[in-house]
């Protein structure tokens, strides 16, 4: 009894994350017109799975207490790479594909060693460093355009069946014939969620969160905080490569765009806060900010099937959209705020 | 004359290493400038007192939103929501126009300043946050006011007189910097308001113990911030005749940048005003130059971003632990 309520209380952002996804995706899939079916499924998951990527990615630079503004940028350089590299067939793909996530990958280790070694503060470092990573995608792409293999992007960006159709095999059959209409996009995330709860549960996991929480602690008990901190600005640019990637299979093409890598690099923050990670660091996972995203997006849902005769039917008009999300995303982080209000000694506050 | 010398040689040591760095950036770019147009064109246009006067001109926009900028960077906080304190009080302000947009505007900035303030300080929500979302909220707000349209109203005469005017042969938009850079130096330097600005960045524990309300010096960062952010955006107005949606989004990472690049450690509690007069200088001089070069996008976000980081890496450095 006693383990779940610690349970609770240590997860409870991310348990607050999905509720409030359960409450917002619940409400507009029971008012969408055909109401849930695979098909929504498919086309929801695939909106929400480059920005859930990118809060993954910012995840862990901030776990050990820094911060990654170049997530949108490393996203939009890999989108460029990959809309170079994915025009060809078979093997050609696959080493493009890795080539990609190699180049966000890297993207990641440069950040870290601005961090690490060149000793700049993350915050200057990633800004500076999104302005060269734009630079180059746009040199890849000074406009957008390139052509993607439409039956790749296909296969990796509808359901299982068609992936498995495109990989050979043939589309599930029998008892199992439903799981085949589970989008790609769907397992995709799975996946780099356990990929998140498998490196958590290495020492680099580990000592992520011990240097977020006090990394001279961390230090002092012989936790190598640079070696971690260079892992965890890695790692930021792997996820976000990854969600670049699928930004060029979404879309079919490279476009260096520079408000839309602003606004998933702001938005990705948002989800980091939303589920339920300090962004002093040392506390909260990636999981919390994978429904962070998931619920940032299923609010921007809602507004597409609210009824304009009900009481919110203001809200229909798409014209109040940035403001009810804004006001959203004030509102949840002053939320996280009340504890200043319960501590007794004022000293406290100042951290 | 020993004295004299002693004197200069001290003041010079005291004088931090950014400023140096930030004069020979400047000296350089303008050297490479000058040797370019001499090798297009055969002339020296970027020694011309015309180009620098421009140039000048240019800098005062940025200038005035990255004064508002350090003293928030000096508590150690940082105000993510310039690009729309910016449009919104540019927008209003133009919507109202006549002389009464000038308090109008500020007084709209004050109040976009005093709510970050406020959140920053007695939420102790981090400030990177708070500001973002309440610049997502004034973006939905214009969004509503204008119903998603380019505004039609025109910038009154007086905003474009000081964007574009000239009085004694400087621009307009000079003084207005002078006046507001005069202002942040006599705040900081002469004011008990400014001394406590630097000591909250270094121990805002301390200087509460020490019996200051740190959280009002954090409030009154916020509104000057939310201020200059303002009075950029009525100069904005004026440059490019009207108020426009995006037009405070190019702002915010020159803003920073120029504060950092000036010597103002990010984490907050120590920057000289005059280091972010050369941070100011320093940028946009360097994107004037590549735009006389007639480089591409992508080369002048590439050298950008390459710049900050290298002149960072040499006098930006935090110490060792």
């Amino acid at each position: 009894m006693k383990h779940w309520r610690l349970y609770i209380r240590h997860n409870q952002g991310l348990l607050v994350a999905i509720a409030l996804f359960a409450l917002f995706y619940g409400a507009y899939s029971l008012q969408h017109p055909q109401g849930f079916t695979a098909a929504l499924f498919n086309q929801n998951s695939n909106e929400c799975f480059a920005l859930a990527m990118a809060a993954m990615a910012q995840t862990i630079p901030v776990l050990t207490g820094g911060l990654d503004l170049s997530v949108g940028a490393v996203m939009t350089l890999v989108n460029c790479l990959a809309s170079e590299l994915l025009g060809g067939t078979g093997i050609a793909n696959v080493l493009g594909i890795g080539a990609c996530l190699l180049a966000g990958l890297l993207c990641g280790l440069a950040n870290g060693c601005l961090v690490v070694y060149g000793r700049l503060q993350p915050i200057i470092a990633t800004l500076a460093s999104s302005a060269v990573f734009i630079g180059l995608a746009l040199f890849l792409r000074p406009a957008p355009g390139g052509a993607i293999n439409g039956d790749l992007a296909f296969a990796l960006t509808f359901d299982l069946n068609e992936a498995l159709v495109a990989s050979g095999s043939g589309a599930l059959t029998g008892p199992l014939s439903a799981a085949g209409h589970i989008p790609t996009t769907a397992l995709f995330a799975l996946l780099m969620a356990g990929l998140w709860l498998y490196f958590k549960r290495t020492r680099y996991g580990l000592e992520t969160y011990a240097v977020g929480a006090s990394a001279e602690a961390a230090y002092m008990s012989g936790v190598r905080v640079q070696r971690v901190r260079l892992i965890a600005y890695g790692l930021s640019g792997f996820f976000a490569g990854v969600g670049g990637l699928f930004l060029a299979l979404q879309t079919g093409a490279g476009n260096a765009d520079i408000p839309q890598a602003n606004a998933y690099t702001l938005n990705s923050i948002a989800a980091v806060v939303i589920g339920g990670t300090s962004l002093y660091g040392g506390a909260g996972g990636a999981i919390g900010s994978l429904f962070g995203a998931l619920v940032l997006r299923a609010i921007a849902f809602n507004f597409r099937v609210i009824a304009e005769d009900s009481a919110l039917g203001f809200l229909a008009n798409p014209l109040y959209q940035p403001l009810v999300e804004g006001l959203v995303l004030l509102g949840a982080v002053s939320l996280g705020a009340i504890w200043v209000f319960r501590i007794k000694n004022k000293l406290l506050v100042f951290k | 004359m020993s004295a004299l010398t002693d004197a200069l040689r001290a003041r010079a040591q005291h004088t931090e290493k950014s400023v140096w760095y930030t004069l020979a950036s400047i000296g350089l770019i303008l050297l490479l400038g000058s040797v370019y147009t001499l090798s297009t064109s055969g002339t020296l246009s970027f020694l011309t007192p015309t180009y620098l006067l421009q140039q000048l001109k240019i800098a005062s926009f940025l200038g005035v939103a990255a004064t508002g900028m350090m003293l928030v960077i000096l508590l150690g906080h940082i105000d993510l929501s310039l690009p729309w304190t910016l449009a919104t009080s540019a927008m209003l302000a133009t919507a109202l126009g006549g002389w009464v947009a000038l308090p109008y505007g500020l007084c709209i900035g004050a109040l976009i300043g005093l709510l970050n303030g406020l959140g920053v300080a007695f939420l102790r929500v981090p400030s990177m946050i708070f500001t973002l979302g309440v610049n997502t909220v004034l973006k939905g707000l214009m969004v509503v006011f204008t119903g998603g349209f380019a505004p039609r109203s025109e910038a009154p005469a007086w905003m474009e007189g000081l964007a574009v005017g000239s009085a004694l042969g400087m621009p307009n938009a000079l003084f207005a910097w002078i006046a507001v850079g005069a202002g942040a130096v006599f705040i900081l330097q002469r004011t008990p308001f400014g001394r406590y600005v630097y000591a909250v960045g270094n121990q805002e524990r301390a200087v509460f113990l020490s019996g200051i309300r740190t959280q009002w010096i954090v409030v009154g960062a916020f509104v000057l911030c939310g201020i200059c952010s303002a009075l950029t955006g009525m100069m904005l107005a004026g440059f490019s005749h009207k108020a426009y949606q995006a037009m405070g989004d190019d702002y915010l990472m020159p803003a920073i940048a120029a504060v950092v690049i000036g010597g103002t450690n990010i984490l907050g509690g120590r920057g000289t005003y005059l280091g972010t007069v050369l941070g100011t200088l320093t940028i946009v001089l360097l994107s004037s130059m590549l735009s006389v070069m007639q480089m591409p996008e992508a080369g002048r976000q590439i050298i950008y971003g390459a710049v900050i980081i290298g002149m960072l890496l040499v006098y930006g450095r935090q110490q060792e632990h």
